[in-house]
């Protein structure tokens, strides 16, 4: 996409009338480190889903389901937070990317 | 074309004048903390909101800082917000200011011109809102107390233009102004209520139905456009300042535009300057004419945006033209407003004998006598052909 | 000088840091609006404080006044503290048919003596006790408004009288109103001249 001129603006001081557009902005993008679920050991206490900086876990009827890749950064904090070490951090490979 | 109203004649001190206007546009909100000599700015606009006679929230603040920052909470929230300062509260806000006009706020400021310390003095110069005339806001200095008054009105129309949407000062001097007592015209209420009319922001922090952000990271890929589209916004300003003070003439029989210009049409010898020394170099300009002499003076109202076009044409074809600067440039070969009027002459094909003199720091009077000695030596500079010293300090002792 | 300029009066004011000199200036000031006149008062502040010398300054016209300096050459001066005379030079640039009016018990011959004055006309006026004996307080600046117009003239008494019901009115109880009112007329009557 070619990036816009400043007559071509169409808000005044970068203004981002759009809401939403982080949607699209895929953060899963950056990650070199990648988190492994354990659900055995689980209890679904949201520590995690509080601190994961980007909305990354996935919650189903009110259970931690996993973790969403497509925004997940590798960050590692869920892993650190977590009190029953249920997420591990491992190695991403290029070509696992996405998944 | 408006029906001219007739204000009311009453005896203000410059400061509550500035506040009088403030209530009159009644903001939505006014975040101030107060420092002198805009003290009395904000004791009596305070003292309007405990009486009930505005609608205004008013946020006692911790500190200029923080009352800038509020301002632009309110501002990007979709309100009406001022403020008002002088020297080191305009200094404390520096880093905001630039937020307000980057975020393309019309934030109207009355800025009561005091130094910048050290030593210590609170005393008017133009050190604070010369130093911040790059932050992205509209200036105007008024000449008088009635115009400090006119100006904060019109400033509010100004800024809220749709093709301007930055912030503005109106700026006085302190003490001179600020603390002088005199009859001004105040407009009736409701006069002023029209003029300024009701802001209709385009967007609102607070409209949830239509969330925006504001104020986003902003990096190599667009931080530069949104930048030219700022200075196109302050480009658009001066057809928007000589609307809103033709406007203002009509209603009022007080026209304003970018510059005033005083027997200056047929002079040969002119000064330069704004803010309140006009008044009196226009006494000064009286005398010497009723002795024949060819002088004038071109008051320069608007400073930001720089009427470039119209100060070289009325300056192009003079003998000698002295710039005064009420504010030091330390380290530039000259000061602010003299390196302005010599790069509007140079860019527009003029090269008239420009001469800068320094003067008023930190409260120094200026007098009569003074300003004819500056007509004396554009003369001397006339006759001899030779500028230097160009940056010239006028009653300083050596 | 053009005519309109010879139509401006320029009075500086000597008080002390609470004697009221700057309210002085500005009230006198606005006295001049019952006669249609222009007028501006201003102070020049030095530190603000208590007992400090202050200097303020009146200008009343027939014209628009746009001048914003100093007062340099005054038509009178107000002297609202004695004790400055031997401080401040208080007849500098004083016009040589200019006024000099003191707030003393001391005569105007006396005045002269300590000045060394053999210009100008001196006035004199017991400003401190007549505002002990009308205010209760000795705060010297109406009485000497009083001294001032019946030395100069400049403006009328009815508008000083107005300008002190409108101004203190806003601040003050009805009586201390109208004990400034009397503390002026008292000082129109009991001002000497020599």
């Amino acid at each position: 996409m070619k990036a816009k001129g400043w007559k071509e603006l169409t808000t005044q001081g970068a203004l981002i009338a759009e809401p939403g557009n982080s949607d699209t902005y895929e953060t899963g993008s950056w990650r070199s480190r990648r988190p492994k679920f354990i659900p055995e050991k689980c209890s679904h206490c949201f520590i995690c889903w509080v601190f994961c900086p980007e909305g990354s876990i996935r919650v189903e009827d009110e259970k931690m389901v996993g973790i969403d890749l497509r925004y997940c950064k590798g960050c590692g904090i869920c892993a650190t937070e977590c009190p029953r070490d249920a997420i591990e951090m491992g190695e991403e490979f290029v070509a696992e990317k996405g998944a | 074309m408006e029906t001219r109203v007739k204000g009311k004649l009453l005896a203000f001190r410059g400061d509550e004048a500035v506040a009088e206007a403030m209530r009159q546009i009644n903001p939505d909100v006014v975040a101030a903390y107060p420092i002198t000599p805009q003290t009395e700015t904000v004791q009596a606009f305070s003292q309007f909101v405990a009486n009930g006679e505005v609608d205004t929230e008013f946020i006692a603040v911790e500190s200029e800082h923080a009352a800038m920052s509020a301002c632009i909470g309110a501002a990007a929230a979709g309100g009406r917000a001022q403020t008002a300062t002088s020297g080191p509260g305009l200094a404390l806000m520096w880093e905001m200011l630039w937020v307000a006009s980057g975020m393309r706020l019309p934030i109207v400021m009355p800025v009561v011109n005091r130094t910048l310390s050290a030593p210590i003095n609170i005393l008017c110069d133009h050190s604070d809102s010369m130093g911040a005339r790059d932050a992205g806001w509209l200036q105007l200095y008024a000449e008088s107390m009635q115009e400090a008054y006119d100006n904060t009105i019109q400033a509010v129309r100004i800024a809220e233009h749709p093709r301007v949407m930055l912030p503005i000062m109106s700026c006085l001097d302190g003490f001179i102004l600020g603390h002088s007592f005199e009859p001004i015209e105040i407009l009736p209420d409701e006069a002023v209520r029209e003029f300024v009319g009701t802001y209709k922001p385009g967007y609102s922090l607070l409209d949830v139905d239509h969330p925006v952000t504001y104020g986003p990271i902003d990096f190599h890929g667009h931080f530069f456009e949104h930048k030219r589209q700022q200075v196109d916004g302050m480009e658009s300003a001066p057809e928007v300042v000589l609307q809103v003070g033709r406007e203002f003439g009509e209603l009022t029989g007080r026209y304003y535009g970018l510059t005033e210009g005083y027997e200056l049409e047929d002079a040969d010898f002119v000064i330069v300057a704004l803010g309140s020394v006009t008044g009196t170099i226009k006494t000064v300009v009286d005398d010497l004419r009723q002795q024949g002499q060819r002088v004038g003076l071109l008051r320069i109202r608007c400073f930001r945006p720089f009427p470039a076009q119209e100060i070289a044409q009325a300056l192009g074809n003079k003998k000698a033209v002295a710039v005064l600067d009420r504010s030091l440039s330390f380290g530039a070969q000259a000061h602010q407003v003299y390196l302005e009027v010599v790069t509007a002459l140079y860019t527009h094909g003029y090269a008239p004998k420009v001469v800068n003199y320094v003067y008023g720091i930190g409260g120094r009077d200026t007098l009569p006598h003074e300003v004819e000695q500056v007509y004396r030596e554009l003369a001397e500079v006339d006759k001899t052909g030779v500028i230097q010293p160009v940056v010239r300090y006028l009653t300083v002792r050596e | 000088m053009s005519e309109k300029r010879q139509r401006l009066v320029e009075i500086r004011w000597h008080g002390r840091g609470g004697q009221g000199s700057v309210i002085a200036s500005e009230l006198l000031a606005e006295a001049a609006m019952d006669e249609g006149e222009y007028f501006q008062a201003f102070p020049d502040y030095g530190p603000e404080r208590m007992g400090a010398p202050v200097r303020a300054y009146t200008r009343i016209s027939t014209s628009p006044i746009r001048q914003h300096h100093q007062i340099i050459d005054p038509d009178a001066v107000a002297v609202l503290d004695m004790t400055l005379l031997g401080v401040v030079d208080v007849t500098e640039g004083l016009k040589d048919d200019g006024a000099l009016i003191v707030n003393t018990s001391k005569s105007p011959a006396e005045i002269r003596q300590i000045l060394k004055l053999d210009k100008a006309r001196v006035y004199t006026v017991d400003a401190s006790r007549i505002a002990m004996d009308t205010l209760g307080r000795n705060i010297p600046n109406t009485p000497m408004i009083g001294a001032i117009i019946k030395a100069t003239g400049v403006v009328s008494r009815e508008g000083v009288v107005r300008t002190i019901q409108e101004r203190l009115g806003a601040r003050l109880s009805k009586g201390m109103v109208e004990a400034n009112v009397r503390a002026v007329e008292r000082a129109l009557a009991e001002t000497q001249q020599g």
